[in-house]
């Protein structure tokens, strides 16, 4: 059993390629598309809601297939610049999760904004802060705090769902697993090492969440 | 383009209608699955048996934190040696194959309701103690008090977050796909290899997904009205 945990250990550092590009690439997004929800602007508004609809109330296999098989059956694709991208697999698949993960994540993010008590806002304005002052010192400070643990179950999900690029012929952890099953028909073992390697990470992952988080509130700490 | 879709010998319309409502099933068996092992996994949780209490943390844990493509591997590669090696210990000897729908289910509900398990393990949490404790003071029995008093509470408070499981539920009966069960996923996959449409097939599936998502929450929310109807609302 243990002979087959250097292979699997080789699909680790796609996993967290994966996982890491799509996180970076999806704060932005998210970013965006939460201020968009909060602007007056009713078509932003409107463009930012239609987009979390769509990605939120859609299976990411199919988002992963649709930009992968999808977009490539299209002759402008093929010709434009975007082909270098988009016939690749690997960018397929993070644009997949980054899309995804923005929408699940703007929400997060707006919630958490939305979240900050106006007195503080109203504070910040009074003591003559512009409002793109009092936004970049007080209310998204206090948002990223408040949203951190719902961030830290989307980090996990997005750990999970790095599983789905094997379907689009990525050999991560997961696509390492399956091909070993089919020729060894170690079922056991290998869902056993694989799910242990994925826990690991998880594991990592949340005790990193509640390390930023612990950082980022030294108010709540007891005093020594 | 309507030709593809038609319902005629040549159309794909038939097979992806077909193919949601074989979603459909898997998703509302397993969701129904789940909600047994739910409610196993929240009565383990909360019982005063260590081993069972640890045994349920164990099946949270690893189903939620592992992906949900390996768990429908496992099913989908061990379970007809899982089942045999049931078989063997009843004495049946013979070779049992397992169809993809059983598998399918078997795996999303197990998913499914190791969400379930939290969701109602924290309903049956918010039943205030009084309330068990006024039962019991009028002279009910357990099963009387779980049956009038805790099962009708917990539905309510745990309506909401099993339609977020639902939610997943559905979701994830896209990933059963890959073990060649003919739900709305594989469909598609085999309409695009066919026509050489896959932005088409995949498109039409993406809204399809979107229609029962859309409409299940609906559903849920008047479910929640209805549970809440004797509530007043400040």
């Amino acid at each position: 059993m243990w002979s087959s945990l250097p292979r699997l250990l080789g699909g680790v550092p796609l996993t967290l390629q994966l996982v890491g590009l799509a996180l970076a690439g999806g704060a932005l997004v998210a970013f965006g598309t939460a201020l968009m929800r909060l602007s007056s602007n009713p078509v932003l508004r409107g463009i930012a809601s239609g987009y979390v609809f769509l990605f939120r109330g859609t299976p990411l296999l199919v988002q992963m297939f649709l930009i992968y098989y999808g977009l490539g059956q299209f002759e402008w694709v093929r010709g434009s610049f975007l082909w270098t991208v988009l016939r690749e697999p690997y960018w397929c698949a993070i644009l997949a999760m980054m899309l995804n993960t923005g929408a699940y994540t703007s929400e997060i993010l707006r919630g958490a904004i939305q979240s900050v008590p106006h007195g503080q806002v109203e504070a910040a304005r009074a003591c003559g802060m512009s409002r793109a002052l009092a936004f970049r010192r007080i209310v998204l400070p206090v948002a990223i705090r408040q949203m951190l643990p719902a961030y830290g179950n989307e980090i996990i999900l997005m750990v999970k769902a790095s599983s789905l690029a094997s379907t689009i012929t990525l050999m991560e952890v997961t696509g390492l697993a399956r091909r070993m099953i089919a020729q060894t028909f170690a079922v056991f073992e290998l869902f056993i090492l694989a799910g242990a390697i994925y826990l690991l990470i998880n594991f990592l992952a949340a005790r990193l969440i509640r390390y930023a988080e612990w950082r980022l509130t030294p108010y709540l700490r007891a005093r020594a | 383009m309507l030709e593809i879709l038609s319902f005629g010998p040549n159309g794909w319309g038939m097979q992806l209608l077909l193919g949601t409502a074989m979603t459909v099933a898997v998703a509302v068996s397993a969701f129904a699955l789940g909600i047994v092992f739910g409610a196993l996994g929240a009565a383990a949780k909360l019982s005063g048996s260590a081993i069972l209490r640890v045994l349920a943390e164990l099946y949270t844990t690893v189903v939620r934190g592992v992906p949900e493509l390996l768990v429908i591997y496992l099913l989908f590669f061990g379970g007809n040696g899982m089942v045999m090696a049931v078989a063997r210990l009843f004495g049946y000897d013979g070779f049992i194959e397992l169809n993809a729908f059983a598998v399918g289910v078997a795996a999303v509900g197990l998913i499914s309701g190791a969400y379930s398990t939290e969701v109602i393990r924290g309903a049956v949490r918010s039943v205030p103690h009084g309330q068990i404790e006024a039962a019991r003071a009028c002279g009910m029995g357990r099963a009387l008090i779980l049956r009038r008093i805790l099962v009708p509470q917990t539905m309510r408070f745990a309506l909401p977050g099993l339609g977020n499981v639902w939610q997943l539920t559905l979701k994830d009966t896209a990933l059963v796909s890959v073990t060649a069960l003919s739900e709305l996923m594989r469909v598609a996959h085999l309409g695009s290899g066919s026509t050489r449409e896959p932005f088409l097939f995949y498109g039409i599936a993406a809204a399809l997904y979107l229609i029962l998502t859309t409409v299940s929450t609906a559903a849920f929310n008047q479910a929640e009205r209805h549970a809440n109807r004797s509530l007043r609302r400040a």
